[in-house]
């Protein structure tokens, strides 16, 4: 763990340090501006981040330990009385492609804000095994606490030495072990008990039988160590708390999804999981399919039969798709495609995230046609934006594909509640007036209407050679060039539709910061430390439309600036290369990171400080 | 009475003598027999000399990609219960680049026709071996003969679990009318592998050949005796049987799902937003 262990930092999360008190003190009028600002800041120096700066008090909470030990279901209890007591969460999984065994932890953080991102640094620390313990008591903050059991041999005084084991057994359920420090732990960072709250919470994700004894080993958890953190309270008791994947899955609903057939594959499995768990309730159908190849080319069968079609993977299987891509291309089926990232080339590492398919998916399958990529920056966004990608797909009538990643769709947040309501299910373009129905008639917009299989009014005929207006194979030149020019002029069109990035920070920076997708949460926590610093102002450019890319703000703020650094989660910095591609803008510097861990805003804000100015 | 429905047909891309003509006129036969109106029938096919039937007969088409076929042919009925779903395929398509969902698509058990014009080797692509392909076939890529085991769709889809298992021949188009008739009207899988003579490239297996060797099953053949089944589907020499060698009825995908079992038409629904409303709420 000492490679994600960013040391250097002086400041700690609590209040009343002096670091905070300085950078309180320090008027944001009095602090010099532009190449000034640059001059102050001594490369030799590590830089001191004032933390938090917006967000008010944060705490942040490790449960580790090795597969099947129950991190998991400990992670979701934790998550509940946290947001019961009104506090914002944000929690991160750190898995191994294993099933028993192992190091597994979760980074539960939260505050009186809702977190955006995950941290490291740790006020807190669970440990189920000696190894937790081993590898990431460096993490942990001097005033923070480690729960272990009786077992344990550390001398660390931030360790509290708990019999969980022995109090479970006295309850008559060794099992509930995890349950007794879990108590420990709320009590720890002030979060109050009460069984009329437990029971419920527990019922969540244990069987009925079990729910008992695990109130009483949490209460006995809570009734056995003294509170040592200052509570914290926010107004997130409201609040929704789902992982990015189930924001997704929620936004597909909304939108009228129909038909989604997938093949298992992390970090895309939780879709299939989540949908199918849905699917009577809402009345869609979930088909697991023999292969991805399959899973795309049922998703355009139902979507050509007039069913909302989607279809996810991770990049092994899209790779698979790529060529159904091109069928929704050709034959313009609408279709929505989810690739969730891991880090590859091949199976790469499966359980870990990544930003490397942006540059992949936009080119993917042979020949040309308009298709357009949208990044999920967040869960509410996530929501919000797959809902987009069906009506996308239906009005421009082409494949829209969802880049988000393992640490998006496994990271679990709190959103207010999004409303259904304000969702419109896209219907397909109804053809017009008389006259002979054409599945491919050459319309001003370049959009034909699309009647369904069944209508009496015509045939609905679909090719995947290049054809003419009633979808019949031609080889002429001319009718070549006029469905070319009628499928790419789509795009023309599709680019009106398009949404800006969105901006963060300072209005007119020095430093210009621009990243894509789930870099989102970490970008803002960044900006913000940044800007409660004496260095140079910080703005950033978050993408989440990023095909075809959206240029306005991006050449204002480009050229405002006096540095421009991508921020992304890969080896190559691929929407600095779009960019240049597409723009002519030139990046000065990069802040990559491609060890499947994703960027932390403090791992940022180092980074970028370091970049700054040279 | 009702109307009665007629198929035109378009101007078609194949050789003279092929034997798809035979296949897409008993196609059209089984059809306008079964009085379908062509708006509530879609023919899938995937590429090659085959699957370019649904260019050629007026009805909803999907000519979508080699070997996949099936996959939307299964999602259109899954979606939509009320449309008549059929592909028209080769052999290449359905056994060697499809042969993944041939398999899969057995155990699902979709409410599909699923027609192969098994000329026993590719015809679009100029003469190289399919699965089907005879050992020992010289082709411009196996210079030296077919060195690999036929493959036998019949055994392979009885032995799957098929429902209904038949085979046909482009040179009978009556009695492969009857065959696609049966197949259509079976509710679930139905597989009619269906000899055609390939005049351009197959000259082993010639029209004269399958013509001489070829007899049509009567009726004392047990359609529902799988050992018998699978007895018939072995024969392949100076005689080989065609008509249907397996029936039996089994309860199809849309019959044994949860949400589909209850007639429920999902193209064109749209989702109530207070359920989703509702399942959110309970993640608060």
């Amino acid at each position: 763990m000492s490679s994600l262990w960013f040391g250097g930092y002086t400041t700690s999360l609590k209040t009343g340090l002096p670091g905070r008190e300085r950078a309180q003190a320090q008027p944001a009028a009095g602090r010099p501006r532009g190449r000034q600002a640059f001059k102050r800041t001594n490369p030799g120096q590590t830089p001191r981040f004032v933390w938090p700066c917006k967000g008010g008090t944060m705490y942040n909470l490790l449960i580790g330990g090795a597969a099947g030990q129950g991190v998991d279901t400990i992670t979701h209890v934790l998550e509940r009385f946290i947001k019961h007591a009104g506090c914002g969460v944000f929690t991160t999984r750190d898995l191994m492609s294993r099933i028993r065994g192992g190091h597994n932890f979760a980074l539960l953080r939260f505050g009186q804000t809702a977190p955006s991102g995950h941290d490291d640094r740790l006020d807190g620390l669970i440990a189920l095994n000696e190894e937790t313990l081993a590898l990431h008591l460096p993490s942990l903050d001097p005033q923070g606490f480690a729960l272990t059991g009786l077992d344990s041999d550390s001398q660390d005084p931030r360790v509290i030495k708990l019999d969980s084991l022995g109090i479970a057994k006295s309850l008559g359920n060794q099992r509930a072990a995890g349950s007794v420090a879990l108590g420990a732990a709320l009590k720890l960072l002030g979060i109050p008990f009460t069984r009329e709250a437990a029971g419920p919470i527990f019922a969540r994700y244990l069987k009925e039988d079990l729910v008992p004894v695990n109130v009483q080993a949490a209460q006995a958890g809570h009734e056995s160590v003294s509170q040592l953190k200052k509570p914290l309270q926010g107004p997130y008791d409201g609040h929704l708390l789902l992982s990015g994947a189930q924001a997704l899955c929620f936004g597909a609903m909304a939108a009228g999804l129909q038909f989604y057939a997938a093949y298992p594959m992390s970090p895309s499995t939780s879709i299939l999981e989540h949908l199918a768990q849905h699917a009577g309730e809402v009345g869609y159908l979930v088909e697991q399919a023999e292969d991805e190849i399959a899973a795309i080319n049922m998703a355009l069968g139902a979507s050509y039969a007039g069913a909302r079609a989607m279809t996810g993977t991770s990049g092994g299987g899209f790779s698979l798709m790529v060529e159904g891509l091109g069928l929704a291309g050709m034959g313009e089926i609408p279709l929505v495609v989810v690739n969730a990232m891991r880090p590859g080339p091949a199976t790469g590492l499966p359980t870990r995230t990544e930003q490397s398919d942006l540059r992949f998916v936009i080119s993917a399958a042979q020949g040309e046609f308009p298709r357009m990529v949208i990044a999920l920056r967040n869960h509410e966004d996530a929501f919000h934006q797959t809902a987009r990608a069906f009506e996308m797909a239906e009005k421009y009538q082409i494949p829209v594909i969802l880049l988000t990643d393992q640490y998006l769709q496994e990271a679990t947040a709190t959103i207010p509640l999004p409303n259904p309501y304000h969702i419109r299910q896209p219907q397909p373009l109804p053809p017009e007036g008389k006259g002979e129905y054409a599945r491919y008639r050459y319309t001003k917009s370049g959009i034909s209407p699309r009647i369904l299989p069944g209508d009496p009014r015509g045939f609905s005929a679909v090719d995947s050679d290049e054809h003419d207006e009633q979808g019949r194979i031609i080889e002429d030149a001319d009718t070549r060039v006029k469905m070319m020019d009628k499928r790419m002029g789509k795009l023309a069109l599709l680019k009106k539709d398009l949404q800006e990035p969105e901006h963060l920070g300072e209005k007119e920076p020095d430093i210009l910061l621009i990243g894509w997708g789930s870099m989102d949460g970490p970008l803002r926590e960044a900006v913000d430390l940044l800007n409660a610093g004496e260095g140079p102002r910080v703005g950033a450019l978050v993408f989440g439309d990023v095909w075809p890319l959206p240029e306005r703000r991006l050449r204002k703020y480009a050229q405002q600036a006096k540095q421009r650094i991508n921020v992304e989660q890969n080896y190559t910095g691929q929407l600095a290369q779009l960019i240049r591609e597409q723009t002519g803008i030139a990046m000065d510097a990069s802040v990559l990171k491609y060890d499947g861990r994703q960027l932390t805003g403090a791992q940022i804000a180092d980074r970028v400080t370091k970049e700054a100015g040279k | 009475m009702t109307q009665q429905h007629i198929y035109q047909t378009h101007e078609t891309a194949w050789c003279p003598g092929c034997g798809n003509f035979g296949i897409l006129e008993a196609l059209k036969m089984a059809l306008e027999g079964l009085n379908l109106d062509p708006h509530d029938v879609v023919i899938l096919g995937g590429i090659g000399q085959a699957p370019k039937t649904p260019q050629y007969i007026e009805c909803n088409s999907f000519c979508g990609l080699h070997g996949r076929a099936v996959p939307p042919a299964v999602a259109v009925k899954m979606v939509n219960l009320n449309l008549k779903v059929i592909i028209n395929s080769g052999d290449g398509d359905s056994y060697g680049e499809g042969g993944n969902h041939f398999l899969h698509n057995i155990r699902r058990n979709v409410d599909i026709a699923h027609f192969v014009h098994d000329n026993q080797l590719y015809a679009l692509t100029k003469g190289q071996a399919s699965p089907t392909t005879m050992e020992g076939m010289v082709t411009p890529v196996q210079v030296e003969g077919s060195m690999s085991i036929p493959f036998n769709p019949l055994l392979v889809a009885l032995g799957t679990g098929a429902g209904f298992v038949a085979r046909g021949f482009s040179g009978r188009p009556e009695h492969l009318a009857g065959l696609m008739k049966r197949a259509i009207s079976y509710r679930g899988y139905a597989l009619v592998d269906i000899f055609q003579n390939c005049v351009t490239f197959n000259k082993l297996n010639t029209y004269a050949w399958y013509n001489s060797r070829v007899y049509e099953l009567d009726d004392s053949h047990d359609t529902s005796d799988l050992a018998a089944a699978m007895a018939l589907a072995s024969q392949f020499g100076e005689q080989i049987p065609i008509g249907v060698l397996y029936e039996k009825p089994q309860p199809d995908y849309n019959s044994r799902h949860a949400q589909l079992s209850s007639g429920q038409v999902l193209a064109g629904r749209d989702n109530d937003p207070e359920v989703v409303a509702r399942l959110m709420r309970q993640l608060v």
